[in-house]
């Protein structure tokens, strides 16, 4: 094992351009799929704290009286998708007007009859806060008769998923891009240290050695280079995400899981690369 | 020990490398492999050494028939044999004593047996002072004996030497067929091809001449001699 390791850290001192070209390019495959999963990640939680607040409102027709309201409020508490039901009256309507409002305390004041109507606020349960489901709460509370006026945030909340949406797709093409470019680069770092060491290799098949040990040093080799490359990653997202987070709000990075994957993931990438190019090229020697 | 019945071998083009070859070589014995370059010395050799398949016939060697070895055997087949060649095959990079450990590294030898046993080899073919030199800075006979050693260093049952002598002058020569003979006096076989006609007659060993890939004269079997054969020796 230890003959393994020597020889898989060797190749990088045999061959430092190459060695570093692949590690530069599995870092930044990896970095460009951590900074969009970053994006991701953070669209997400910012989505789940607008999709908290997705409030429904459905306002009144002046005058319903409050039985047909207490009953509508029974009626739609009963909604599998429905958390809780407030009923704002005219009168709570303007005192959170006046107190929200401080700017306009005056024109209150000069108010002779209240002109904001009652409402029944809406909280959806969590899991029933995607826009077509919202939207599907909507469309049935527009059935009730006293339904003045129905609003709900779901352009915000649209236009959130398709960012999010958008973030992932470009990530993935994005770091595949990098990731294909990876994968050729450590198979020809591979193919040219096969070359490179067929006088080795010659030697070690008349001695004795295993195809599979002959393979092993290449195959670390390929792996250790999509470790560092993943850990180089790692460290990237992270300068970025300072960088980011001192002039614009984001708010988390990756849980130590989640920097393992990319580890890992770049490693799994080395390794898969450096086991393809190296069973094709042994033939070769 | 290594037997070969009707061996026939054809170059990829389809001429015939060997035609018919049949000899057996005994556990311990020295035999030489004569005739000229391309008569087909190395070809036997590598077929011993399972680089090649033959195309028909069987070769036999310590017990596997070499064209029914699967890919995992052929390396425990060669951890038997010991290998030497006219240009050495050292590694440049590696002193004599690493190039030795390389063997028995890449054969997964454990570490602490590969110390002792590279410096008995290389003290067995008298290169124990110069275990730290690189090849470069050794002569052609000494670069010889470390590809001998490492050769050794796995206790083969055969040493197969492919010109051993071919690149060195007459005194380095004298003293690697020495070596030679010193090693199979301990049991270990040894087939060397050589056209150095002055050296097999210089030792009484068995020798086996091959023209065009066939076998024309074996010592042991008396073939008939063709007139011109024993005017050539």
């Amino acid at each position: 094992m230890r003959f393994v390791l020597r020889e898989a850290l060797a190749s990088f001192r045999r061959q430092p351009v190459l060695s570093t070209l692949a590690i530069t390019t599995i870092a930044f495959a990896l970095f460009v799929l951590g900074l969009f999963s970053l994006v991701v990640l953070n669209l997400q939680g910012a989505l789940r704290t607008v999709e908290e607040r997705v409030e429904i409102v459905m306002y009144l027709v002046r005058g319903t009286p409050v039985e047909a309201v207490t009953m509508a409020m029974a009626d739609i508490e009963a909604f599998p998708e429905v958390l809780a039901v407030n009923y704002v009256t005219e009168e709570q309507a303007l005192e959170r007007a006046r107190l929200e409002l401080a700017e306009f305390q005056g024109v209150f004041d000069d108010l002779t009859t209240n002109p904001l109507p009652a409402s029944l606020e809406i909280r959806l349960r969590p899991g029933f806060r995607q826009s077509d489901q919202v939207d599907a709460v909507a469309r049935r509370l527009r059935g009730f008769r006293f339904a003045e006026d129905i609003r709900f945030g779901r352009d915000w909340v649209e236009k959130l998923d398709r960012l999010r949406d958008i973030a992932a797709v470009v990530g993935l093409v994005l770091g595949a891009g990098f990731g294909a470019a990876a994968v050729i680069i450590i198979g020809t770092t591979i193919r040219m240290t096969v070359l490179a060491r067929s006088r080795e290799i010659q030697i070690m098949r008349l001695v004795g050695a295993t195809d599979g040990f002959i393979r092993r040093p290449f195959i670390l080799e390929g792996a250790l280079k999509g470790a560092v490359g993943g850990v180089s990653a790692v460290i990237l997202c992270y300068i970025a995400y300072l960088a980011v987070n001192s002039e614009l709000f984001l708010g988390a990075f990756f849980s130590t899981e989640q920097a393992g994957l990319v580890v890992g993931f770049g490693t799994a990438l080395g390794f898969v690369a450096s086991s393809v190019s190296v069973g094709r090229h042994l033939g070769q020697v | 020990m290594i037997r070969f019945a009707k061996v026939f071998k054809a170059f990829p083009k389809g001429s015939l490398a060997l035609k018919d070859v049949t000899f057996h070589v005994a556990k311990g014995e020295f035999a030489f492999l004569t005739g000229h370059s391309g008569a087909g010395k190395s070809t036997v050799l590598r077929l011993v050494y399972a680089d090649e398949l033959p195309t028909s016939g069987d070769v036999r060697v310590s017990g596997f028939v070499t064209s029914q070895l699967s890919g995992r055997e052929i390396p425990r087949l060669r951890r038997r044999l010991g290998i030497v060649f006219q240009d050495f095959r050292l590694l440049e990079d590696r002193t004599a004593e690493e190039n030795v450990a390389f063997a028995l590294e890449v054969t997964g030898t454990r570490r602490s047996m590969i110390g002792p046993k590279v410096m008995r080899v290389l003290a067995q073919v008298g290169l124990a002072a110069k275990a730290r030199a690189y090849p470069r800075e050794l002569s052609g006979g000494e670069q010889q004996r470390v590809a001998i050693a490492r050769a050794l260093v796995n206790d083969p049952l055969v040493l197969l030497a492919d010109e051993p002598t071919g690149n060195l002058d007459e005194r380095a020569t004298r003293g690697i067929f020495q070596l030679l003979r010193d090693i199979n006096a301990t049991g270990t076989a040894v087939i060397m091809a050589t056209h150095d006609l002055d050296l097999v007659r210089s030792a009484s060993y068995r020798s086996i001449e091959l023209r065009d890939g066939a076998v024309v004269y074996d010592s042991a079997e008396e073939i008939e001699e063709s007139d011109e054969e024993v005017e050539a020796r």
